[in-house]
């Protein structure tokens, strides 16, 4: 009991440390900041649902974009609140819509549909802007300070970080392990397999359009482009996969320490920003397969046995 | 009990990961060096990646290299006490992402501490980046943005600077072309019209559309295709048929010179053609040769400006690479405005921004000014001819070729 308190105590230390990161770091490092904390919510929200169903999901930018694109719509005619609520709305509709028609689709299928999602949105959106309004590129002058993103930012990171924590420990989280394990004992076993995967793909979806949706303002200028640039969906999906996807705090492990190689190599090796890119997630997929998580708990288990075994030597 | 521990472990380790990543944070924002200057430092972000790295690569970054390498050849920057300092370059490449940019721009003010900031290729990387310059004092010479919107952008962002004008006046600037032509008894009046769903043939189309209206053209056809279109056939088939003896693409470059081509092939040779992005490559000559004359679109030079005429060979000496006719020398102008208000002004980038906005310079353009925080000594309208791109419209300026209409037909090769 008192164990879960002081797990309870710590999380909400974190926080409020991270809360306060605004009034001693500098802009650059709000801004550090805001890209980090962006990157853990869409991690932790992709593993939400593609953790544990093992639906492997490329539609990330196409809900990020939704988000960033509702809030350049409607940025003039809206009080801000109502904006991302509006965008969590749209992603929400779109998910469920989306999520009916496809999560029969198994494997590769599936990351096949959702990476062509993503370009349908994006062509989607080009088509309307064309024909129907006659402009392309939005603007969005709407008076949020970095500061205010990032605390946004923080408070979505929780609350992703909290819902994930919730649903592990519920009968819906277990119920999505027998899915990710086996389909057709889940159904066996009496799980409603459409409603729970449904139910999971719109929570993420929601988390994931609101980080579009508050990050948007930092742009000023949006297009379709900027807004469904795709290396979001496979960045988002690498860090997870770093973290390890089925654990609560892997994709933060995953997404921050990535993150902060990004901003490294950029900063220093900006002309071999993509050559050492690439060998670093090649060196992850030969060293790191299963996520950083899985290979420090084999290693600990490792090495508690040698420890183990070398304990009696010391001893004697 | 030895599962709850791995547990704890695992979980402190992931907050340890946290709390040092934050530490790291503000600890890199921390440390700034106070020496005697022996430089000036000059950063930029670049797209030398991805989708934007054509358009930077020809009319942006070749510009920048070359203009250090002129400042530093002669000494380096002049300050206002006559000293000369050479130029330190930060260059970070953006990777053709918004998100990279904006961070990019943040790291130049806040890490480096450089002393004035470059701007990035393209109009939507250049606004994503204006709040930026705004927050941190450095003056913006925009150059590769066309918007209409720069009156109220210069309201906003007082130290911002929008050096390519807007869609409206090459659309109007057109129009007065296929007008005068029209009432010359060179053309019938009828122009086919297609353009490219992105930023730059939306902006276009829908300012070119009220404008040919009210110079009494007619639209007989007007169609929107995706970026990245590479047979044009069907569409040139159609406005073959439209019976328009005028052509008009506000297209990307590789629609640009895959359209010069399928027209050719389709024998399809419009008394007036005009053809978006990519006609003003020096390439684009070079490919074409004698049937790229008569051809028009956005931009040009003066052909007898001796110091254009200078800098497009230092250009190409110096990067290797011919510059293009519409942006390429506009960047080049920005920088030397930027070094001449510096020589007037020194570093501080407040009076720096204040003298750009009011002095008058010379640059490889003749004398240059703004007006209002825009440059608006532009060549709309552009003309191959005799294996120079020309400038054409505004047709009162000075300098400027007269417009050949209508042009001949392919030659055969």
């Amino acid at each position: 009991m008192s164990r879960a308190l002081l797990s309870v105590f710590v999380f909400a230390l974190v926080v409020a440390v991270l809360a306060y990161v605004p009034f001693i770091a500098g802009s650059y490092g709000i801004t550090l900041g805001i890209g980090m904390l962006g990157y853990v919510t869409l991690a932790t929200a992709w593993a939400l649902f593609s953790g544990p169903t093992r639906y492997v999901s490329l539609a990330t930018v196409a809900f990020f974009g939704i988000g960033a694109y509702t809030v350049a719509v409607f940025s003039e005619n809206m009080a801000y609140p109502l904006l991302l609520a509006v965008a969590g709305a749209i992603g929400l509709a779109v998910a469920l819509v989306v999520g009916l028609a496809t999560l029969r689709l198994a494997g590769v299928y599936f990351v096949i549909f959702t990476f062509g999602l993503a370009e349908l949105i994006r062509q989607l959106v080009t088509w309307y802007e064309v024909n129907v309004t006659g402009t392309l590129g939005r603007y969005i002058f709407l008076p949020v300070t970095p500061e205010g993103i990032y605390w946004q930012l923080l408070a979505l990171a929780t609350t992703a970080f909290l819902i994930s924590w919730g649903i592990g420990r519920s009968r819906i989280g277990l119920a999505l392990k027998v899915i990710g394990d086996d389909e057709v004992v889940a159904s066996h076993c009496g799980i409603d397999i459409a409603r729970v995967k449904l139910a999971l793909f719109a929570v993420s979806a929601v988390l994931i359009t609101l980080v579009g949706a508050i990050q948007a303002p930092r742009w000023t200028y949006v297009e379709p482009t900027i807004a469904f640039n795709p290396t979001v969906s496979f960045l988002t999906l690498i860090m997870a996969l770093l973290g390890g996807a089925n654990r609560l705090t892997g994709p933060l492990l995953g997404a921050v320490p990535l993150f902060m190689l990004f901003e490294w190599l950029s900063a220093n090796f900006p002309n071999h920003y993509s050559i050492i890119l690439g060998l670093v997630f090649i060196a992850i997929v030969f060293v790191l397969p299963r996520g950083v998580l899985a290979f420090v708990e084999e290693n600990w288990r490792r090495w508690r046995k040698s420890g183990v075994k070398n304990l009696p030597a010391v001893a004697e | 009990m030895k599962n709850l521990e791995r547990r704890r472990v695992l979980r402190a380790m992931a907050l340890a990961g946290t709390v040092a990543a934050t530490g790291l944070l503000a600890g890199m924002t921390g440390a700034a060096m106070a020496q005697d200057r022996t430089s000036v430092k000059i950063g930029y972000a670049i797209s030398k990646t991805g989708g934007n790295a054509g358009g930077a690569g020809i009319t942006t970054l070749p510009n920048y290299k070359l203009w250090v390498k002129d400042v530093n050849d002669a000494g380096g920057l002049e300050l206002p006490d006559g000293k000369k300092l050479p130029i330190e370059v930060i260059e970070y490449d953006d990777r053709s992402s918004a998100e990279e940019v904006v961070r990019a721009v943040e790291r130049l003010a806040t890490q480096d501490k450089v002393d004035f900031i470059l701007v990035p290729w393209g109009t939507g990387f250049n606004l994503a980046v204006a709040p930026l310059f705004d927050r941190h004092g450095y003056p913006q010479l925009a150059v590769s943005a066309v918007t209409d919107k720069a009156p109220d952008f210069v309201k906003r962002w007082k130290k911002s600077f929008w050096m390519l004008g807007g869609g409206h006046d090459y659309a109007n600037a057109l129009a007065s072309i296929l007008a005068d032509a029209k009432k010359a008894g060179t053309v019938n009046g009828k122009v086919a019209m297609i353009s490219v769903a992105d930023g730059f043939g939306i902006d276009l189309v829908t300012a070119a559309r009220p404008a040919f209206k009210k110079a009494g053209i007619e639209v007989v056809y007007d169609k929107t295709y995706p970026g990245a279109t590479s047979d044009f056939s069907p569409m040139i088939n159609e406005a073959k048929s439209s019976g328009a003896d005028a052509f008009v693409a506000f297209s990307y470059p590789p629609e640009t010179f895959a359209l010069t081509q399928q027209a050719q092939v389709a024998g399809f040779s419009p008394k007036i053609l005009y053809l978006g992005v990519g006609t003003g490559f020096p390439v684009y000559g070079k490919n074409n040769g004698e049937n790229a004359t008569g051809i028009m679109s956005l931009g040009g030079i003066d052909p007898n400006n001796k110091m254009n005429a200078e800098y497009r060979k230092r250009h190409e000496a110096v990067t290797g690479v011919a510059p293009d006719y519409w942006g390429s020398v506009i960047t080049y102008a920005s920088l030397q405005m930027l070094q001449e208000a510096i020589k007037r002004k020194g570093l501080d980038k407040a009076a720096v921004s204040a003298e750009l906005a009011s002095g008058a310079f010379q640059t490889v353009l003749g004398e240059t000014k703004f007006e209002n925080n825009q440059l608006r000594q532009l060549w709309w309208t552009g003309q191959w001819q005799n294996g120079q791109f020309v400038g054409v419209m505004p047709a009162d300026r000075n300098g400027a070729s007269k417009v050949i209409l209508p042009r001949g037909d392919w030659k055969k090769k």
